[in-house]
């Protein structure tokens, strides 16, 4: 049971900088989810949390102690690959043993431990075959496994569920959460998926190119994402940008696309009115885009009208791909809208949702403003 | 008969898909067949002189020098049915010479002429004074196998053996039981030994950070390509100097020394592939260096070490160079290796070839023995399930 801190962390190969002044504090107990695009240095940030990359700066704590000098083994912690590996020549009962072995624990104690998490994990008729013999989500399940026999402060995982196919990982997504709460020990998971990520993360931290973007609870990086990179990664179909202009109109103020305008009323204007005549962006999820006719009776609507050029249906919604005015859009309409390709629909956007990013630094102007709300939201 | 059409059309569909599947299927076994038939072929060839040498090892010295190592199977040959019919007198060489009406000349003569489909007729001596023999084409074979050869080579007592007349004579035997148990001797550790400094040296310039690793991995590769033989004098000089000169102790080193550069290189690329999470993963688990050296790499490396041990075996078990070199001083034979035993049978008496079958074949047992017994641990798939689904 640990916490662990980033502490302005850097990890340099030459020139290169690959993390660059890393600062996280993982409360304990926690699950943590490092999340980003393929080369962002979420797994070399976990490979130095684990002792397996030197740290170029910073320092790294578990607990509260620095383990920058300190050698893996003697970190307490343990870690689950992406590609399981588990030693090929011994049995599953052997890889499980393994670490405790070396740790010279008393040969009763091994058996129980590792005969207690394979009941747990459900692979107890698998502990006398080898890895070659098992299929993909019991290797899987063997190397977390593995893991918790000995008891770790820390779990780290690197893309553990990413070799498996798509029904299996559903079904270790739920197991892993479960472990969780059951272990009741701190987990910092790494993965490129933003599905895992806010299906299974306490807290999330996206990066991107090295430096963390953003890290709050998968609600709050939904609902107030601090840039444009953080609201196009997390939601899938990814939010919808459109370059605008903020204008003024009397006490509201108008994001003009070019294409069309939205106002923003008087009462939610308030972070933007400093901002009027800049160049922005407008961020506007596609579940925010609702069909007119059938659009919810508490949202404020700004009305737009577009071209269908593509209609996916999904049963329990309606996926459109819309254009108007040389700006294709995606919107998440309810299943009942009547869509047809080459049609023109009227459509209605949900003002309370649109985020407003400034085009310069990428930033979210109403970021604070939307923190609080949901402070006090949370607090009722 | 609207209605039988179709599902004649559909029958015949399906003949000609089925004649597909079927003519599929038999190319394919074709293909087997003749896949087969070529690895036939070629272990059949491969295989025929060690059959010969094996055959030949067995057969009496006589026969070994006047008739191949075939001819102990069932073979059609001229058998003489009769000996001694008197020439036609007063012929010269220049004139064509009439027998049984058959007409050729001298020469032809004594090597033999067909008279008809099974017989012929030789010329055994001179012009004058030789005789006729009558052979005929019969079914033979040469079944006399022996020991002898084997008796004579290995034990290194004297033998009486008797000629055809009656008389006895004594042959000193060749002894190649001390040679082959020095062979062993030298073999075995000097396969042993640079396997183990190898593995150690390639785990080391795989997996451990030191510095210098790239230069002296790369001296080790140079060392590869430098000819051992331009060591001789140097190491032989040092070795008198420290006494080592014919002792196995020095012989070992000298082996495992030329053999390391190649065992490093081999083992490294071997080793250098394997998966490095399984090592981490192991650093995690509370493993050290060397654990994970003996848990892991020892165990995962058993193909490249069984095929780095079958080179170096063969490679000091045929090593006739090195050991005359360290082993071979003065005259005393005890610690002669068995390359060096033969090489002084075929010296000190070339006529004896019929010995030389015995001998070769003797030193290719282990070798083979070594071939055959190591050749189970090339397993494909040894790192199957260790990473990946």
């Amino acid at each position: 049971m640990a916490s662990v801190t980033f502490r302005n962390i850097v990890k340099r190969y030459g020139d290169l900088t690959v993390v660059d002044n890393l600062n996280i504090e993982v409360a304990d107990k926690e699950f943590l989810v490092l999340v980003g695009p393929s080369g962002c240095g979420k797994s070399t940030s976990l490979r130095m949390l684990a002792g397996l990359e030197e740290i170029s700066d910073g320092e790294i704590l578990i607990g509260d102690q620095v383990v920058n000098n300190v050698a893996p083994k003697d970190r307490n912690i343990a870690m689950v690959f992406q590609s399981y590996a588990l030693y090929p020549h011994m049995t599953v009962y052997d890889n499980m043993a393994f670490g405790l072995k070396l740790r010279k624990t008393p040969k009763e104690v091994i058996d129980r431990k590792v005969k207690d998490a394979a009941k747990n994990l459900g692979i107890e008729h698998l502990l006398q075959r080898r890895p070659r013999q098992l299929s993909g989500g019991q290797r899987q399940r063997v190397a977390v496994g593995r893991a918790i026999v000995r008891d770790p402060k820390v779990f780290l995982m690197d893309e553990p569920l990413s070799n498996l196919d798509a029904k299996l990982r559903v079904e270790a997504r739920s197991f892993i959460s479960r472990l969780h709460q059951q272990l009741e020990t701190t987990f910092i998971y790494v993965t490129h998926d933003q599905v895992e990520a806010m299906t299974m993360g306490t807290r999330i931290a996206v990066l991107n190119a090295g430096r963390l973007q953003q890290i709050d609870t998968p609600y709050n990086l939904y609902h107030n994402p601090h840039n444009v990179f953080v609201a196009g990664f997390i939601g899938s179909p990814a939010m919808n940008f459109f370059d605008a202009r903020l204008k003024s109109d009397g006490e509201s103020v108008v994001v003009d696309t070019g294409v069309f305008q939205i106002q923003i009323p008087a009462h939610e204007a308030a972070p933007y009115r400093s901002h009027v005549g800049k160049e922005v962006i407008l961020g506007v999820r596609p579940e925010n885009i609702h069909d007119r006719r059938f659009q919810p009776a508490d949202i404020e609507p700004a009305p737009v009208t577009a071209n269908i050029e593509v209609v996916e249906q999904m049963g329990s919604e309606i996926v459109l791909y819309l254009e108007e005015g040389g700006k294709t859009f995606i919107a998440r309409t309810d299943p009942r809208t009547h869509a047809r390709v080459g049609a023109r629909i009227d459509l209605a956007i949900d003002v309370a949702n649109i985020h407003i990013f400034d085009r310069q630094t990428e930033l979210s102007l109403a970021y604070e403003t939307k923190l609080e709300a949901i402070a006090r939201r949370n607090n009722n | 008969m609207s209605q039988a059409n179709p599902s004649l059309a559909k029958d015949s569909v399906f003949q000609s898909l089925l004649s597909g599947f079927r003519s599929a299927r038999g190319a394919k076994r074709r293909s087997a067949l003749i896949v087969n038939g070529v690895l036939f072929l070629i272990v059949f060839i491969w295989t025929i002189p060690t059959l010969g040498l094996f055959i030949s090892s067995f057969r009496p010295e006589q026969d070994v020098k006047t008739s191949g190592w075939w001819t102990v199977f069932p073979h059609q040959a001229w058998t003489t049915v009769e000996e001694a019919r008197p020439i036609p007198q007063g012929q010269t060489r220049d004139q064509p010479i009439t027998i049984e009406g058959v007409t050729a000349m001298f020469d032809q003569w004594t090597k033999g002429v067909q008279i008809d489909a099974d017989t012929r007729i030789i010329w055994k001596g001179n012009l004058r004074t030789g005789r006729l023999e009558v052979q005929q084409l019969r079914w033979t074979f040469n079944p006399i196998l022996t020991m002898d050869n084997y008796n004579r080579v290995l034990a290194g007592k004297e033998y009486q053996l008797q000629r055809p007349d009656g008389t006895t004579f004594t042959v000193q035997g060749d002894d190649l039981t001390a040679g082959f148990l020095n062979s062993l001797a030298v073999t075995i550790p000097s396969t042993i030994i640079p396997i183990l400094v190898a593995a150690f040296a390639a785990y080391g310039f795989a997996w451990m950070d030191f510095p210098g690793r790239r230069a002296l991995f790369i001296v080790v590769v140079a060392l590869l390509v430098v000819p051992l033989q331009i060591a001789l004098v140097p190491i032989l000089r040092d070795y008198v100097s420290l006494r080592l000169n014919g002792t196995f102790l020095g012989i070992w080193l000298a082996h495992a020394g030329f053999g390391l550069p190649l065992a490093t290189y081999l083992l490294y690329n071997y080793i250098s592939t394997l998966p490095k999470e399984i090592l981490e993963s192991a650093f995690i688990d509370g493993a050290s260096h060397f654990t994970v050296f003996v848990r892991l790499i020892l165990p995962l490396s058993v193909p490249a070490l069984a095929s780095f041990a079958i080179f170096q075996f063969l490679w000091v078990w045929n090593d006739y160079l090195v050991a005359l070199i360290f082993m071979g001083i003065t005259t005393d034979r005890s610690s002669h290796v068995l390359t060096m035993r033969i090489a002084e049978m075929v010296g000190s008496r070339g006529q004896d070839w019929h010995l030389l079958t015995a001998a070769a074949f003797i030193s290719m047992v282990v070798p083979l023995a070594v071939f055959f017994g190591l050749q189970r641990y090339f397993v494909r798939g040894l790192m199957a399930g260790s990473i990946k689904g």
